[in-house]
């Protein structure tokens, strides 16, 4: 029972990750119809930047980490609204062309970040109680799992508000649902383009600074791994569905997990098993809309 | 009147002057073209024979067995990203798993020539059967995932075969019963490989069989691409609803090219085990697969020499890139600039993102822009040209 227990919790922990990722991936999917592949740059530059300032300020202790927080997402947020507003937006409409250069931005980031801050990964610290372990039903539950959860949880509720409550939110909701239609009332949705952009990236970025607490560690290729799972999430959960994206990590995380424990660490391949049955018996994925 | 200039009857679209210039003239002058093919390959076949230097661009002598190693590389790059070019540029099949095929073909030789191993046939039998077996084990694998993935379009193909690739990536680098060698890679087993390609002084012998390889690939991709079949991939390209509408099923040639393509890689795969006796798990990956994504579109989407020219080019440059980073011209500088110019693929990466916004063409699209004088992409004019 204590094993389910960690097992769920150690899910939800990893499918929060997943769910900072995806919810940009997604949103920005669903508005723009891009396939942001960069998107992992944005997580592993917040990483880094974060990291960079947590350490300078105060290492390992809760202020260090606030920091590193409120700068991974500044740093998510700008990279992204710039990645958007200089490369994005001149092939306007051009899909295959703008998946294209977040290929390239990702392939050139990448070796950038390798040329800065080396291949091997930079150990990183972290306040002590979030090493530590609370025990819950018998479960040795890492603290940081916690922490994952309920930043998760926070970026969800939100992104919801922000979509739900506001006018940029419901002019966001609008263009996804339909562009067309949005940009014949006479509403300029490119505006929105770039606030999505920059909430994703703001997003990934607090990823980011989170994924090097539950690894412990930061490297060039700390977003090219989650970005993978993260595009499983998004298309499991549906293109351009926020509540799917949330669903489908928490799926995707925990099946991971079990598979991991219990089938001898096949978690990688059951999560992509779980992806092709999910894309064969409903293409369009859990939330996603009819094509 | 746009509505009947239907793009089935216009089997290049995408070309309305002489742009590519073997896909749209195929009538006026084949045999210029022909001659021109076979002067160029008789002059790569000798070029081991002969002893050109271009400084800078190979690393030594043309007849050492290093240059002749990386261009039997580049050439094998080459036929990969021209089978690549087939599906994504001729079917409009954005894959992410091509790289599966390529090292199913790699690591299927290679365990396949391990297998074989221990049964008392003469080596030439056992060579031959690796080979067959893995040829059709190539044709399962792809008939497989282009039935599964080809239920999907767009996006979702894009992710099924990414998701397949993962998953062939995985399994590599789990190695399992120690087959695939892990992330150490496969090394090849040489007892039943011919002797007249093993060993640094037969590196010539490889280059012919990379160039033979490449060749075959061409004369494949061709032969597809003038078939009835490639003339329904390249509208179903263009409009998918109006060749179901005309009463063609799409679905049947896509699975076709899919699965042509992907055998051509496993081909390329098996040359590239041969060549650097050995497999190493990078080959599975999706960067990989990116990597050929780049060569395609740098080499220019809409030429079939495009992807030739991309996979020589892309393969060079990263080589001799490798090797200015490593220079004291480079050392010498600081750190701002040093650092960016020491990794070869933050170059290439920018490349290629210059390339996409400013370059639509590619490098193969570079002689017809300066001949039309035009600044803009040939689909984009044929655009303005219909409104």
């Amino acid at each position: 029972m204590s094993t389910v227990l960690l097992l769920v919790i150690t899910g939800l922990g990893l499918g929060a990750l997943y769910f900072l990722v995806a919810s940009g991936l997604s949103l920005i999917y669903g508005l723009m119809g891009v396939l942001n592949f960069a998107h992992g740059s944005f997580l592993t530059i917040a990483a880094f930047l974060g990291w960079e300032v947590g350490r300078r300020v105060s290492d390992g202790s809760w202020w260090g980490l606030l920091i590193s927080a409120l700068v991974g997402m500044i740093v998510g947020a700008v990279v992204a609204a710039a990645t958007e507003y200089f490369l994005i937006r001149r092939l306007y409409e051009r899909h295959i062309e703008q998946a294209l250069v977040t290929v390239g931005l990702a392939l050139a980031t990448v070796a950038l970040f390798e040329g800065i801050w080396g291949t091997d990964p930079i150990y990183t610290a972290k306040p002590e109680w979030l090493a530590q372990t609370t025990e819950i039903l018998g479960a040795k539950i890492p603290n940081d799992r916690f922490l994952l959860i309920a930043c998760a949880a926070v970026v969800l509720l939100g992104i919801v508000l922000f979509l739900q409550r506001t006018r940029y939110g419901l002019i966001i909701r609008a263009g996804v649902e339909n562009r067309s239609m949005v940009t014949a009332l006479g509403i300029d949705v490119r505006r929105s383009f770039t606030i999505v952009f920059a909430i994703g990236g703001a997003a990934a970025g607090l990823g980011g600074v989170l994924a090097s607490v539950y690894y412990g560690y930061v490297s060039a290729h700390l977003g090219s791994v989650l970005l993978i799972f993260a595009f499983i999430v998004t298309v499991i959960g549906g293109l351009g569905s926020l509540t799917g994206a949330a669903i489908a990590s928490v799926l995707v995380a925990v099946l991971q997990q079990f598979a991991n424990f219990y089938l001898g660490g096949t978690g990688d391949l059951v999560v992509v098993i779980a992806l092709a049955a999910v894309l064969l018996v409903r293409p369009r994925g859990l939330m996603g809309k009819v094509a | 009147m746009n509505q009947m200039k239907t793009d089935v009857v216009t089997p290049t679209p995408t070309a309305p002057a002489p742009a590519a210039p073997i896909a749209a003239a195929p009538s006026r002058r084949p045999l210029w073209l022909l001659i021109g093919g076979i002067t160029l390959v008789v002059l790569l076949a000798i070029l081991p024979l002969l002893a050109i230097e271009i400084p800078g661009v190979l690393p030594g002598p043309t007849y050492t067995p290093g240059t002749l190693q990386l261009l039997a590389y580049a050439m094998l790059i080459a036929a990969l990203a021209l089978s690549y070019r087939m599906m994504f540029g001729l079917a409009g099949l954005l894959s992410f798993g091509h790289a599966l095929f390529f090292a199913a073909g790699a690591y299927g030789l290679g365990m396949a020539l391990d297998a074989f191993a221990p049964v008392e046939w003469p080596s030439e039998l056992i060579f031959l059967t690796s080979i067959v077996v893995t040829l059709v084990f190539g044709i399962v694998l792809a008939a497989t995932v282009g039935s599964l993935a080809l239920r999907v379009t767009g996006i979702s193909f894009a992710m099924v075969t990414l998701a397949f690739a993962q998953a062939g990536s995985v399994l590599i680098r789990r190695n399992p019963g120690g087959a695939t060698g892990g992330d150490e890679g496969l090394s090849l087993d040489i007892t039943n490989v011919p002797g007249a390609l093993v060993g640094v002084l037969n590196t010539r012998n490889l280059y012919w069989l990379a160039l033979g390889i490449l060749v075959f690939v061409y004369l494949v991709v061709l032969w597809v691409e003038r078939s009835r079949a490639g003339h329904v991939a390249e509208a179903t390209r263009e409009n998918e609803l109006r060749v179901r509408v005309i009463g063609i099923r799409p679905y049947q040639v896509k699975f076709l090219i899919f699965v042509v393509a992907s055998t051509l890689a496993a081909i390329a795969g098996m040359g590239y085990l041969l060549l650097q006796s050995g497999a190493s798990p990078r080959v599975a990956t999706a960067d990989f697969t990116l990597t050929i994504l780049v060569i395609v579109v740098l080499g220019g989407v809409g030429y079939r020499w495009g992807a030739i020219v991309g996979g020589i080019v892309y393969t060079l440059l990263d080589q001799r890139l490798t090797a200015l980073a490593g220079s004291d011209f480079i050392a010498g500088l600081p750190a701002v600039l040093r650092v960016p110019l020491s990794e070869p693929l933050f170059i290439l990466g920018t490349l290629f993102i210059l390339v996409v916004l400013f370059l639509p063409g590619g490098i193969a699209g570079i002689p017809q822009r300066i001949r039309s004088g035009r600044k803009q992409h040939p689909v984009e004019s044929e655009e303005a040209a219909d409104a």
